[in-house]
Formats: C-alpha cells, sequence, structure tokens
C-alpha cells in the first residue's frame, strides 16, 4: 500500500454523557469483544497499510492499555508499525491539541520522514469495513486533492451531527456544511479522508501559520473551492458512536444476522487484542434469548435481546432486558436491567432495579465493592 | 552467553490411539479440549506462569496442527529473543537417521537443543493431562533435596493404584523401590510422567542407554538412574490431575467442567490458561434457543437447545437440534431438529438434518471394544453425516459419508464407519 495511516482517536463527545467520563471514544467496547478503534485498525492492516499513527489526547488510558501491542492487527513489522502519539510539550511548542490539524501538526515529522506518497486519515469512532486501496484508486482516478469517504445515513442517524455533503455529477464535492442547524441531504462524511502525502503537508503548515487548527473546517471545506475535493460514497455498513442512542442502537445492530455475518464471518476479519478468557459459561437456571455473550461471561439468570460483553457475571434470578452491560460487570442476584448501558467493572447489588423509562437508554455507574467470589 | 536455569522438554509426539477416530488427524496434544483450548495449551501455559520460557515441543504424529496452533508461540509469551518455543521433529543425520523410538531416545536425539541453552535442570512433560501446576514449587524442591532426578506424584485410591506406577519413599520423600502396575500395590503414590533432573545426570543416563532400543524415561532411564545410586526424589502434587487417554476419561473431564463450580476452575484470575484465539467475536443464541448447563466458545450461533455440553468455538446448532451430555469441538454444525446425546464431535463436522445420535441397545464395538465404548459416538474431524439418519451406540466415524453408508438409514450399536476420502 502506498499511504501511511493516520487515525484521529484523540476526541470526547459531551454526547457519550457518563460513557466518556472514563475513556476517549475511539475505546468504547463495541460488539461484546471489541473496542470502537478495532475496525479502523484492522481494516487499515486489512488494506495493506502498515504504518499507522494514532493520536490521542482525551482520557487515554483504556485506549493505550488497548493498544499495548500491535501485535494484534498485525503492525509492529519492521516496515512500518503502530505509532501512539498524545501531546508533549518541546521548546517550540506546549499546547494540547488544539484540532486535529493541530494534531497533525505537532507530529508532523511522521509524515515528513515517511516515504509514502498518501495518506489515509480516519476517526477511531466509526464502526465499518473499508478496503482503503479501492478509495485510494478512486482518489488517483479523479485527480483528487482530498478524497471523502461519505455514507448515506437516512433513517438511521441525525445528519446534522455530520458533516452533510452535496456533490455533483462527478463527484465533486459542491457544499460541505460541518454539523448543520437543520441538514439538507443525508450524505455524511464519514471523517474518513484520502490526500497526497505532500499536499496534506502543505496545507496543515499553511493552516498554522494562519493559526487555524481543525482539519475539517479548515482545510478540506474551506479549500473546496480551489482544491480538487471528491467523494467516495460506501453503501455497505458505517455507524458512527459517538452518541448514547448511535453507540446503543450499533451494538444492537449486531443482534440481526446479516451485521453479523458481515464483520464476523466474511473477508476480512476484524481483530482485536485477545484477552484469554474461557468460554461463556451458563448455568443451570440461565435463560438467555436473542442476545450476544462474549468469553468470560458467567450466566445464571435471564438475559434477553442484550449484549453482555467479556467476563460478565449474571446472578441467579436476575432479569436483563434491552441492555447492554459492558466489560467486567458483576450483576447480584434478583436484579432487573432494562434499557440501560451498564459502566464496565461496575458492580450492581442483589435486589435492585435499573430501567430505562420510556425508550430511553439508562447509563448506569454503580461503583460498589465487589468481594472476592 | 547462553544461560536458562531449567529449560522444558515436552514430548508431544504421541498418536495417542485410545482417542480413536479423534487422533486419526492429529497428534493427541492438539486435540481439543474445553470449548477452546487444546490439550497442550495446559502444559505450556504451566510452564509460562512458572517461569519456564524456553520449551522445546518433540512432535512426531501427525505434527500440522500443532505447528499451526503453536507458531512461534505467541499465545503463551513465549515468543522470544533468546529461548521460547521451539517445535522439534526428527531429523535425518550423517550417521543414524530414526524416528523417535521411544521418549528418553527422542530426548537423546535432541541433545544438542539442550546444550544451546546451558541448563542446570531439564523438565520432562507429556502432553496429555490436564491439570494447573507450578513447576517452580517442584524445582525449589529438587534444590532442597539436592535430588538428582524428582518425580512429580499424586496421591490415588490405592484400589487403583495398580493402574500406576508407584513409588515407595522413605519419610524424607526419597524414592527407595519403583513398581509398574503392581498387582498389591504398597503405595498410592502415581507417578505423573512429569521429571526434573539436573541436567549433568540426564545427559549421562541418555548417552549411557543411548542403544537402548525405544528407550524410554519410565522404563530405563529412571531404573538406570536409581540403579547408579541417584537421589531421586518424590514431589507431591495435591492438585486436579486429569488423564484424558480415553474416550471416557476425555468425555468425564469435559462435562466437570460444567459443574457449577468446577474442580478444575478455568475463571480464575490467577494461573490463566492460554491458547491461540482464532475469534473473538461473542456468540450469539436465539429467540428459540434453550441453554441450560454447558460452556460455549466464542463466535458459535445456538438456534437450537443445548443441555450440558460443551462446546467449541464457531460451532452453529441448528432450530430444532438438541444436544445433550455431549462435546462439539469447533467450526461444527448440527443440523435442523438433529438429536445428539452423548457423543464426542470432533471439529470441522457436518451432521445433516433429522438425525439421532446415540440411540437403541448398548452393544460393544465390533472392531475396537476397549476404544470406543462408554456408550459413546465419537465422529472423527471433517466427517460429513448426511440427514436423516440414526446411529447406534460405541460407534465411530470418520470421513465424508453418504446416506449408502447407512444401510436402511441406521448404523447400529458397535459399528465402525470409517471412510478414506481423497483428503490428500
Amino acid at each position: 500500500m502506498r499511504a501511511v495511516g493516520i487515525v484521529l482517536a484523540g476526541g470526547n463527545s459531551s454526547r457519550m454523557k457518563e460513557l466518556s467520563n472514563k475513556r476517549a471514544v475511539a475505546a468504547m467496547p463495541i460488539a461484546g469483544g471489541y473496542r470502537s478503534i478495532d475496525f479502523v485498525l484492522s481494516s487499515m492492516s486489512n488494506s495493506h497499510i502498515q504504518k499507522v499513527a494514532v493520536f490521542t489526547q482525551y482520557n487515554a488510558k483504556s485506549l493505550n492499555e488497548h493498544l499495548n501491542s500491535s501485535k494484534w492487527w498485525d503492525f509492529g513489522r519492521k516496515q512500518g508499525g503502530l505509532y501512539v502519539f498524545t501531546p508533549t510539550t518541546t521548546p517550540k511548542n506546549s499546547y494540547w491539541y488544539r484540532g486535529t490539524a493541530d494534531a497533525i501538526a505537532q507530529n508532523l515529522d511522521f509524515l515528513k520522514n515517511s516515504h509514502e506518497p498518501y495518506v489515509v486519515i480516519a476517526s477511531g469512532d466509526g464502526i465499518y469495513k473499508l478496503d482503503y486501496s479501492k478509495v485510494l484508486e478512486y482518489h488517483i482516478a479523479k485527480k483528487a486533492d482530498f478524497t471523502v469517504v461519505t455514507s448515506d445515513i437516512s433513517g438511521r442517524d441525525d445528519p446534522s451531527r455530520f458533516g452533510v455533503i452535496k456533490t455533483d455529477a462527478d463527484g465533486r464535492i459542491i457544499d460541505f456544511e460541518e454539523k448543520p442547524i437543520s441538514a439538507d441531504g443525508s450524505q455524511v462524511s464519514t471523517g474518513i479522508y484520502v490526500v497526497r502525502r505532500r499536499q496534506l503537508i502543505e496545507l496543515i503548515e499553511k493552516a498554522i501559520e494562519e493559526e487555524r487548527y481543525d482539519l475539517v473546517k479548515d482545510i478540506i471545506i474551506r479549500y473546496k473551492g480551489v482544491k480538487r475535493v471528491f467523494a467516495y460514497p460506501i453503501n455497505t455498513y458505517w455507524s458512527n458512536i459517538s452518541s448514547v442512542d448511535s453507540y446503543f442502537k450499533t451494538n444492537m445492530d449486531f443482534l440481526k444476522a446479516d451485521v453479523r455475518n458481515y464483520f464476523f464471518k466474511e473477508y476480512p476479519d476484524v481483530y482485536s487484542k485477545v484477552e484469554d478468557l474461557p468460554p461463556a459459561k451458563y448455568n443451570s437456571g440461565s435463560f438467555v434469548k436473542n442476545s450476544l455473550v462474549s468469553s468470560g461471561c458467567i450466566i445464571n439468570g435471564n438475559v434477553e435481546g442484550s449484549i453482555l460483553f467479556k467476563k460478565v457475571y449474571v446472578g441467579n434470578n436476575c432479569s436483563i432486558k434491552n441492555s447492554i452491560i459492558l466489560n467486567d460487570v458483576y450483576i447480584g442476584d434478583n436484579t432487573h436491567i432494562e434499557n440501560c448501558i451498564v459502566e464496565s467493572r461496575d458492580t450492581i447489588r442483589a435486589n435492585t432495579n435499573y430501567v430505562g423509562e420510556n425508550g430511553k437508554i439508562k447509563i448506569v455507574v454503580e461503583k460498589n465493592e465487589r468481594y472476592a467470589l | 552467553m547462553i544461560k536458562k536455569e531449567m529449560i522444558a522438554m515436552l514430548l508431544a509426539g504421541g498418536q495417542g490411539s485410545r482417542l480413536g477416530v479423534l487422533t486419526a488427524d492429529v497428534a493427541k496434544p492438539a486435540v481439543s479440549f474445553g470449548g477452546k483450548y487444546r490439550i497442550i495449551d495446559f502444559p505450556l501455559s504451566n510452564c509460562i506462569n512458572s517461569g519456564v520460557d524456553t520449551v522445546g515441543v518433540l512432535t512426531q504424529y501427525q505434527p500440522l496442527r500443532l505447528n499451526t496452533h503453536i507458531g512461534i508461540g505467541i499465545p503463551w509469551d513465549l515468543d522470544r529473543n533468546v529461548g521460547g518455543v521451539s517445535i522439534l521433529p526428527p531429523y535425518e543425520k550423517s550417521t543414524s537417521s530414526e524416528w523417535y523410538t521411544g521418549t528418553a531416545n527422542a530426548i537423546f536425539q535432541n541433545m544438542r537443543y539442550m546444550e544451546l541453552y546451558n541448563p542446570e535442570y531439564v523438565l520432562i512433560l507429556g502432553g496429555d493431562h490436564i491439570y494447573k501446576m507450578d513447576y517452580e514449587v517442584m524445582l525449589d524442591f529438587h534444590k532442597a533435596n539436592k535430588a538428582d532426578v524428582t518425580l512429580a506424584t499424586i496421591p490415588v485410591p490405592i484400589e487403583e493404584a495398580s493402574r500406576f506406577g508407584v513409588v515407595i519413599t522413605d519419610e524424607h520423600k526419597q524414592i527407595q523401590e519403583f513398581e509398574e502396575k503392581p498387582e498389591h500395590p504398597r503405595s498410592n503414590l502415581a507417578s505423573m510422567g512429569i521429571y526434573i533432573f539436573s541436567w549433568p545426570v540426564l545427559r549421562e543416563a541418555l548417552i549411557k542407554l543411548r542403544d537402548q532400543p525405544s528407550c524410554d524415561f519410565g522404563k530405563h532411564i529412571i531404573p538406570y538412574c536409581h540403579e547408579q545410586g541417584r537421589r531421586i526424589f518424590a514431589y507431591e502434587y495435591n492438585g486436579y490431575w486429569k488423564d484424558v487417554g480415553t474416550l471416557g476419561s476425555y468425555w468425564q473431564a469435559n462435562m466437570e467442567l460444567i459443574d457449577l463450580i468446577p474442580v478444575f476452575n478455568l475463571y480464575e484470575e490467577f494461573w490463566k490458561i492460554y491458547t491461540k484465539n482464532e475469534l473473538v467475536s461473542p456468540q450469539f443464541v436465539a429467540e428459540e434457543a434453550v441453554i441450560d448447563k454447558a460452556i460455549i466458545g466464542e463466535a458459535s450461533e445456538i438456534y437450537g437447545e443445548v443441555h450440558n455440553s460443551v462446546i467449541g468455538s464457531g460451532v452453529y446448532i441448528a432450530p430444532g437440534a438438541v444436544v445433550r451430555d455431549s462435546i462439539i469441538m469447533s467450526s461444527s454444525s448440527i443440523g435442523e431438529n438433529t438429536v445428539v446425546d452423548r457423543s464426542i464431535i470432533a471439529e470441522k463436522v457436518q451432521i445433516g438434518a433429522n438425525c439421532v445420535l446415540c440411540t437403541g441397545e448398548d452393544i460393544p464395538n465390533k472392531v475396537k471394544p476397549d476404544v470406543y465404548s462408554f456408550g459413546l459416538v465419537t465422529i472423527g474431524e471433517d466427517s460429513v453425516i448426511p440427514s436423516n439418519v440414526r446411529i447406534g451406540k460405541n460407534t465411530a466415524i470418520s470421513g465424508e459419508t453418504d446416506i449408502s453408508d447407512y444401510p436402511g438409514g441406521i448404523l447400529s450399536s458397535g459399528e465402525t464407519l470409517i471412510k478414506v476420502g481423497e483428503k490428500l
């Protein structure tokens, strides 16, 4: 592959509410066994991008833990590797990343010292599979300066939290409005871009000189009239998880056979860190329906229409409905949980009730003392 | 200079013929266990958890699965700059080229591998038991006793002791006598086939007995050391240790994992068992599924019923199917409305719809009554079973079978159906 990868994983989103208190969005657990960033890293690895930089800033502890080895995604080669860049102070700079363009600017040496002619930039909060080399081919064929991967989200998600895009018949972007008050159209930017490396270096240097720090607003949108900026629409599954609702919905999508087959069974695979947990265990009295169950779980109660992430313990006589239970949660006996997202490493006391009323998703954060089992 | 205090030599070359069709294409240490593991994961995990980071795995019989499973040892953290895991198959030599003819002969043929690491102690392990053991504690025992050889032993009920090699020790645990499968055992301490040798002692014995045909640790090396007056001690181990050498004990050991709090608990944080994980996606349990008492591996899809069973990774159980008291290994599929009782189904097996497994009378197997017993149905890897057949007890099936192989749609109890396909 003739590109290096950049993953923008520094962000926090207030739309994630309490869920982002403890981690960056890119580290959010997805579909039982994965974290959000696995999807972009796997796609990069599967597209034969060998050198990838991940920019982190906001609460990167979970993310760093997840990225503690690059071998799961098959990076960590002599040719290339996985680099994690957090803001550092230098004689010339003592700022945090003031925006996505600034993040790239502060690590411009990474781009300057690479020899690959192109750069693939992607965010860490998208759930999809994509062969970036197809996007690159398109980019070259269109003689584009910037290519933005787009997806039509009509009926799935609210376009007004994305960049809404309009193109001409040739695919060239004529209108690109970031988070419009009222969206006109449902073709949105997926936050995946392809650009020539020298072009990117030049534009970033110029933007920083002018004290502009955002990649989308200050570079892509600003230059769309003078540079050739193209849209590459995809119609395969794509979802952005940066709001509680879409996070919930995206996870629940994996209860559908077609979504599951697309991600888990069709080539290419999505990789994640292996945690060496034993197989899930169902004890007598367990009653599980229409649910995803991950390794390390022990189930004694009822689970319906839910996703149990890794190492969840469900006590006797519990009932869990339409909920997402994140990693390493202990649920005491006789507990009822419905329409909830239970934060990871929670300990839920026995005989308690948590219900998201009127179909609204409730986020449960319970840090009780856990006694050794 | 390279120096390792203790290296391990893991004997993984045996077929394990008492596992019948399960080991037709794979060596016994590579057979699945407990949903997602393979038998060899237990000694390998024990090694790394005990701080032994140099392991030679001796292979001979059908090594492909073992080779791909072990790779460069990443799952066990045995990918090391110095040491790590090495696969040691028999190789051609300028003078005498031979297969591994016995356990000690296999070790003898890898003398140069051991010398490479300049060890003080060599740990000899087998690849056919399920257990968690800290070899470092055993080594401490070996050192404290200034032993030349230490055997790991386990107390067994005295009435069963005649099935084992037992040792008779003095009050300091020094071994006075050995009895191989004694009729009237005088001790209940059985040898586990795990030895620590001080390297010069092992080296001397291997060289001295180099011309012994089928040179074996239990039969030749240990008795030789005993004759030479070496200090041989018995280290007593009291944890879970399970031989899975027969279909009955293999089935039993798997079933024990399903108990509410199993004696052998895989869910403890301490002493993790590592394995190569090919799949990380969660399992799906459908609306119409019923599961009670089971362990189930990653990425399996359950639409039917599962009772009291061990299910591997990537298994598909169709709507209406009922699986009871059975072991289904990775990537197999069970067709609609098929009833599976007391069966051991190996990897990548496809079973059609409306079949009944394990039905009829308990008639002993006609070909190998000592192998295919316990009233089980055993189906080998990559087998195909057509729809609408009934399969009796104490039966074995291997290969791609079709309906013409089942007269009247039935494989009676005690029958064996082995089709050697066009597998190249």
